[in-house]
């Protein structure tokens, strides 16, 4: 059988210095007799030999009372330490205590302010034992960082893209309706057609106190159930657009006669009052409709035309909620 | 491949050869799109094929191309990212090389599906080296001539590199360092990172 070597103290501190080149030895009285080479990096300009060990370090878990017994009592745990000076590094560390009464090991790390410490302390790799991980930890917070801001950027480009397609869309996302680039598409093509057709300016009325009442999901269901009910209500070759929260229009196409264009609005708005369902409250709204037929405006452009409409959504509007207008021949 | 190893290519192109010619290198490649995305994954063949393009383009033989390529990677400002990484394998150019073999799984760490070729360092004694390099594209071995002698000037190391040609499945790159602190190098300060 073998015995290991008797270690005197040089031998044990030259070994220590390069396996825990962040240990501090200390004397039974808590003062500093060695610190490793990297621990005395971080009081650059000091001695720490000599000094009370919790003169330079604040033990802040667990809680002692200063004292180099409550510190010793604390041998074998996790320790949180923090420089007293500034920077106030945070460091972990582990006190092991020496036979008869003869002080302690302990020996320090820099733990998650890792980052910070180095640039602080301007440390190399030197500074690290050669098995500590802080090396790779640096390298992979770099890393990562480098393949975050990668990911970052191509997620910033695919938002773009996004907002980039759903301006070029022709779909109202809520409501599935058309919305108004595509009613800007339709009206010049009906206006180059020569077709007649009827244009209808539609608002809702009492949605604001369902919004403000029930919140913006109830009002988001309300719009998504009434612009199922227009779309019902009209056939396939009209268009209903959603154009604002909550303004749509109309375009119904081949229609020249006022009595069944009023007939029309009349039936869009009894169907839109009838009460909506929403989680077991009843939101009820009503329309105004403001409308024109392209016939009473002969050779004018969509603008004009929207104008017309909104004009006698206007005059449908000062009559009180639920009627309609119809734009008159001047 | 790896979006990061296509755009790689794309922007050694771009920084190096001005920014007419890679829309003629896409074109000719038939990639579809006039950029790659780091962080998506491109389909078998696309790198080839954008070697392929750039070689015709340049007139130039793939291996010089290759070789500038991985000059590149280290030495061009817009990587340095890329060149701290790589200091983090060691202190010295030697140290450096013994770290090659952890190379594709260090890159792995930060980006898993990043497929980097896998490198094995054989050490020959007095200052002779070769690595074994063994890549998903052959001539990945010239990427690795021209890296080690930018990372080599970078640690202020004067070495010999030569790329000796495949051996199997393998391309042997050999390395000579005939003086480890030959200059000054380029300075790495561990926590210079700007994050």
């Amino acid at each position: 059988m073998t015995t290991a070597p008797n270690l005197d103290g040089s031998a044990v501190t030259a070994l220590l210095d390069l396996l825990c080149p962040m240990h501090a030895r200390l004397g039974p009285t808590g003062h500093i007799l060695h610190a490793g080479p990297t621990l005395c990096k971080l009081r650059p300009g000091h001695r720490l030999e000599g000094m009370r060990f919790l003169e330079v370090m604040e033990l802040r878990r667990p809680r002692g009372d200063g004292s180099m017994s409550a510190l010793m009592a604390a041998a074998g745990r996790k320790l949180h330490l923090r420089l007293r000076d500034r920077p106030h590094t945070q460091l972990k560390g582990v006190l092991a205590p020496l036979p008869d009464g003869a002080g302690a090991v302990i020996d320090l790390s820099l733990g998650i302010s890792v980052v910070e410490a180095v640039r602080d302390y301007a440390l190399t790799s030197a500074d690290f034992a050669a098995t500590d991980l802080t090396i790779e930890m640096l390298y992979l917070v770099e890393a990562k960082s480098a393949a975050m801001e990668a990911s970052r950027k191509l997620n910033l480009r695919l938002e773009g893209a996004k907002i980039a397609a759903e301006e070029q869309a022709f779909t109202d996302t809520l409501t599935g309706l058309k919305n108004r680039r595509a009613l800007d598409c339709v009206l010049y093509r009906q206006l180059a057609g020569g077709r007649d057709f009827a244009l209808l300016a539609l608002d809702l009325d009492l949605f604001k106190g369902v919004n403000d009442r029930l919140g913006h999901a109830a009002g988001d269901h309300v719009l998504q159930e009434v612009a199922r009910r227009m779309v019902e209500e009209t056939r396939g070759d009209d268009m209903v657009a959603r154009v604002g929260g909550d303004e749509f229009i109309l375009i119904l196409d081949g229609l020249a006669d006022r009595t069944r264009l009023a007939r029309i609005a009349a039936r869009l708005i009894t169907r839109l009052e009838e009460p909506i369902d929403f989680e077991g409250q009843t939101c009820v709204v009503s329309a105004s409709i403001g409308a024109v037929l392209s016939g009473d405006c002969p050779a004018a452009p969509a603008a004009e035309l929207k104008e017309a409409a909104d004009r006698a959504l206007y005059r449908a509007k000062n009559g009180g909620r639920g009627r309609h207008a119809l734009h008159c021949r001047e | 491949m790896h979006g990061l190893i296509n755009r790689a290519i794309e922007r050694f192109t771009r920084d190096t050869y001005g920014p007419e010619t890679w829309p003629e290198v896409a074109r000719r490649a038939e990639l579809g799109t006039d950029e790659f995305e780091s962080m998506m994954t491109y389909p078998e063949g696309t790198t080839v094929r954008v070697l392929d393009a750039l070689c015709a383009t340049l007139g130039k033989p793939r291996a010089d191309i290759l070789e500038d390529i991985g000059t590149y990677l280290v030495s061009h400002p817009a990587l340095e990212t890329l060149r701290r990484l790589l200091r983090f394998g060691g202190v010295d150019f030697e140290e450096f090389l013994q770290s090659l073999d952890d190379l594709p799984e260090r890159a792995r760490l930060a980006v898993p599906d990043l497929g980097l070729p896998e490198l094995d360092l054989h050490e020959h004694g007095a200052g002779a080296f070769s690595i074994a390099c063994r890549g998903q594209v052959r001539g990945f071995g010239h990427v690795v001539v021209g890296l080690l002698r930018a990372m080599a000037d970078d640690y202020g190391a004067l070495v010999l590199i030569e790329h000796k040609g495949a051996r199997g499945p393998d391309e042997i790159v050999e390395i000579r360092l005939l003086e480890a602190g030959f200059s000054d190098g380029r300075a790495f300060d561990l926590g210079g990172a700007v994050l």
